[in-house]
């Protein structure tokens, strides 16, 4: 539909400050808060009961409790994260452990192809293996410092931030490897299967 | 379901909801229909080819070629001051969808139904009792509804007409700021005592949909949490800084 003016519409918000516009992907923009979007109530999670497992096609399935999953080296991420809603976060943080970590630990098979994030609440999200491996994803627990709260999918949330942010699943539960692909919640109901933000992949066939 | 594409509607009428709200009676050709509670994307272009992006959520029960989107002006937004602004009758629109399966509700779906809503938020509810009407469906249903005041409720006409139709719907109205003298309905923000007195109990296995900004979706689940209802039949839709609507 190329050549469509909307009659009297301009630009309201301020230009992106140099640097910036190269940051965003195509339809998004900046925004400096951090809204909230989930389909359901907010699990509450107590720390004492909180489990992070890695499961399904691998060697050695594990399972790790808080104590146990700070333990591991640590990792973060300084970077922007982009939601299928449109806003972009630029230059945010969040520290963790890196996936890589998780799955060494555990060893896939070399069938594996692919992984299902499993959430309390029973959120699911679905990745290619590839997406997740290489320094490209994090389980993480702190945001800018501060502990991830509740509403932002604490006590850790997935991260996979160079995906669209429905990816990386709140209130993580664990990771399941299969040698096939299964959409999750999202990807079931309308949405892209992969969602990567540079190809404004939103919706089925984006 | 094939590729969402982008489709030229025309604004066929803007009716004032409220100061600060108008409904857009949008014409959108080969209209495939929508479940209400969906939303869709609205794209806006200037002259300079800037583009801006936002998602809506419809009003209007499915019903042929129209869709209607209320939309409440945010002074410091992009696209909402041109829709609810700038945009006039006869204007063209550019806009894709239906979008979202989760937030819907049909009258098949069945019930009791309990529809929890912070301003804006009534929207994509209001399809859900126009759809219920629109079918003759008697599921029980009832609306609990938060405005600041009276002169901020939208669709509050229409509600009175829809509750006073004695088709098992009931309306609740919280005015948070400031209400009208012998005003009878709750002064307060919604909380677990409220939701208890205007709910159903957990025993009835309610199916809930709760619409509005982040902090009342946030309470109002919690609240619903607490008092022992299922969170799977518990459905929020948020809307802070932004977001749907």
């Amino acid at each position: 539909m190329g050549g469509f003016v909307s009659r009297g519409f301009r630009r309201r918000r301020r230009p992106e400050q140099a640097g910036e516009a190269t940051r965003l992907p195509p339809g998004q923009y900046t925004e400096p808060g951090f809204p909230v979007l989930t389909a359901g109530p907010t699990p509450r999670v107590d720390l004492a009961d909180w489990r992070l497992k890695v499961e399904g096609l691998v060697k050695t399935p594990r399972e790790w409790t808080w104590e146990e999953v700070h333990a591991l080296p640590g990792s973060t991420f300084d970077g922007d994260i982009h939601c299928v809603t449109r806003w972009s976060k630029l230059g945010t943080s969040f520290a963790g452990v890196s996936v890589d970590t998780l799955l060494e630990a555990a060893e896939p098979l070399p069938e594996a192809s692919h992984v299902v994030a499993f959430c309390y609440g029973g959120y699911t999200t679905n990745l290619p293996l590839e997406d997740v491996r290489g320094g490209k994803a994090w389980v993480v627990w702190d945001h800018e410092g501060r502990p991830l709260p509740p509403e932002h999918g604490g006590p850790a949330r997935l991260l996979v931030p160079h995906l669209y942010f429905w990816k990386s699943a709140k209130w993580l539960n664990g990771l399941r490897l299969l040698d096939h692909d299964i959409p999750g919640f999202w990807e079931s109901l309308g949405y892209h299967n992969r969602g990567d933000p540079w190809r404004e992949e939103r919706y089925w066939g984006d | 379901m094939g590729r969402l594409s982008w489709r030229l509607a025309e604004v066929a009428e803007i009716r004032p909801e409220t100061e600060r709200v108008v409904t857009l009676v949008l014409e959108v050709p080969d209209w495939d229909g929508h479940l209400p509670g969906q939303h869709v994307d609205v794209r806006l272009t200037a002259e300079d080819g800037y583009q801006a992006e936002r998602a809506y959520s419809i009003g209007s029960a499915p019903a042929g070629a129209r869709v209607e989107l209320t939309v409440e002006r945010l002074d410091d937004g992009e696209v909402s001051p041109y829709l609810a602004g700038e945009l006039r009758q006869g204007d063209r629109l550019e806009l894709r969808g239906p979008v979202g399966g989760y937030f819907v509700w049909e009258p098949g779906r069945g019930g009791p139904l309990l529809l929890v809503a912070g301003g804006s938020g009534v929207v994509p509810l209001m399809a859900m009792l126009r759809q219920r009407a629109a079918t003759g469906s008697k599921v029980p249903a009832r609306l609990l509804y938060s405005s600041r005041t009276l002169e901020d409720v939208i669709y509050r006409q229409e509600l009175e007409r829809l509750a006073a139709a004695g088709d098992g719907l009931t309306v609740a109205h919280a005015l948070t700021r400031a209400q009208p003298p012998g005003w009878a309905g709750y002064a307060r923000r919604i909380d677990a005592v409220m939701l208890e007195e205007v709910g159903w109990r957990p025993g009835e296995r309610p199916l809930t949909y709760v619409c509005g900004p982040t902090r009342l979706v946030e309470a109002v689940a919690g609240h619903l949490v607490a008092l022992g209802h299922d969170p799977a039949r518990v459905k929020t839709e948020r809307f802070g800084p932004t977001g749907v609507p």
